[in-house]
């Protein structure tokens, strides 16, 4: 173990050496680091906002089904009672109808035997002018006895 | 020396052992005094600066190739020791802008001791022979491990110095430097400034010196093991020149056994070595940043 000018040269070999390192080799690996570090940390909060989300999302997807059950049932009821609705409805009309159709029945039925007495009436008058014509052909005059026929008509 | 050169030869044991602990210098021969400025250790400049290279390289590769996607295994893995030294140093360190620079520093220099250390790993004569055989000369010195070189540690070290003494100065002022050299530890009054200023001077080189040596020595140690086991193979090798003996049998199976079960435990040390040296990097230059 001697000193000698080895010990200077070593100390300016060590300061090169520490000088490069810190210029060109600790920045760059530090950098990278500090990146990656970064890079977990955003994939975790990303990871972590996205296990939330689904979360958030099965929620929304059981609340949106619970919903839609209710509102189909409800659909259910209430086309349950429109249709007994309709049913009534179409009942009553039909009833109307019946009723109308029943009525002008019967209006025109006394129509029609209003108009069968008054035909039936002027054959009746008819034939008692024919029979009394023909009883009377021999004594009375039937231009004579007009104003006395037409009179007789007008009481039948 | 290889072994086989040490068969042919037939060096001692110690002749041996300090070849192997002479570094390939400016000279051309052991360095004589303790402490000798003119002097330069070409393989420990060689080992180190190529280590170097070699680390910011691996560094710069996987920089280059950093992507906040999904990283490959070789990012991955330096991101692994990024990560590392980053926690470390925010724990220490609580200056954000000082982190921008001592934070990459203390990276470097984990991963470029640690491979320094892991020099240690390869067999302890395979470098040296290669150098041997291409420059032909079979005394040729060459040492390897650049962080068992005391020149290499302290070198280091004194660079920590001299961060703690720049952060110092930036943190709390020059003035306010000064007057915390001469108030703390003992407190502000005029006749303890001596005594804190000594205090604090023997604070600073107690911490550089230790710093630099602890890593040293761990290294020098293990280095000096892995020789001594080299030498049982060694002297096995020796042995057959003059006719197989059982003891050297005995030894070459040592040699395997000791050497296997000493590279795991110096595996464990060399990494921790390197932890420590960045650690107490950061630990030294933190401190700098508080006032006492």
């Amino acid at each position: 173990m001697n000193l000698n000018s080895t010990l200077f040269a070593q100390l300016v070999v060590f300061f090169i050496l520490a000088w490069f390192t810190m210029k060109f080799v600790w920045p760059p690996i530090v950098k990278a680091l500090d990146e990656r570090a970064k890079k977990v940390a955003d994939g975790l909060a990303a990871a972590e906002r996205g296990k939330h989300d689904l979360e958030l999302a099965t929620r929304r997807s059981v609340e949106a089904l619970r919903e839609g059950k209710e509102k189909s049932a409800e659909l259910l009821i209430q086309s349950e009672k429109r249709a007994a609705q309709i049913i009534e409805e179409a009942k009553a009309q039909a009833k109307i109808e019946a009723d109308r159709i029943i009525a002008g029945g019967k209006a025109e039925a006394e129509q029609e035997s209003l108009r069968a007495r008054e035909s039936l009436r002027d054959h009746v008058a008819a034939l008692a002018v024919a029979g009394a014509e023909k009883i009377l052909r021999r004594e009375i005059d039937a231009r004579v006895h007009a104003e006395l026929l037409s009179a007789i008509k007008q009481d039948l | 020396m290889s072994i086989e050169e040490a068969a042919a030869h037939g060096p001692t044991a110690g002749e041996y052992i300090s070849h192997h602990l002479t570094h390939l210098n400016s000279t051309g021969h052991a360095q004589q005094s303790i402490v000798d400025w003119s002097v330069i250790n070409f393989d420990t400049l060689f080992y180190s600066i190529a280590i170097g290279f070699l680390t910011v390289f691996l560094l710069y590769r996987a920089a280059q190739k950093a992507t906040s996607g999904v990283p490959g295994r070789f990012q991955a893995a330096v991101e692994i020791l990024v990560e590392m030294v980053s926690n470390q140093a925010k724990g220490i360190i609580h200056r954000e802008e000082s982190r921008r620079f001592v934070a990459p520093l203390a990276l470097t220099v984990f991963v470029w001791i640690f491979l320094m250390n892991a020099m240690d790993l390869l067999p302890v004569d395979l470098l040296p022979w290669i150098w041997q055989h291409l420059t032909g000369n079979p005394h040729a010195y060459q040492r390897v491990v650049a962080s068992a070189d005391l020149n290499g540690t302290l070198g280091l070290s004194m660079g920590v110095l001299l961060i703690c003494l720049w952060y110092n100065i930036k943190i709390k002022g020059f003035g306010g430097w000064v007057h915390e050299l001469f108030s703390a530890p003992f407190g502000k009054h005029w006749a303890l400034a001596p005594i804190n200023f000594i205090m604090q001077l023997i604070e600073f080189a107690a911490k550089t010196i230790s710093h630099g040596m602890r890593l040293f020595g761990n290294m020098y140690a293990g280095e000096l093991i892995f020789m001594l086991i080299a030498l049982m193979g060694g002297a096995w090798a020796v042995d057959a020149t003059t006719g197989v003996s059982v003891s050297g049998a005995l030894l070459w199976l040592g040699h395997i056994v000791a050497g296997t079960v000493w590279a795991i435990f110096h595996i464990l040390i060399i990494t921790l070595q390197a932890f420590i040296f960045m650690m107490l990097t950061l630990v030294y230059i933190g401190q700098a940043h508080e006032s006492h």
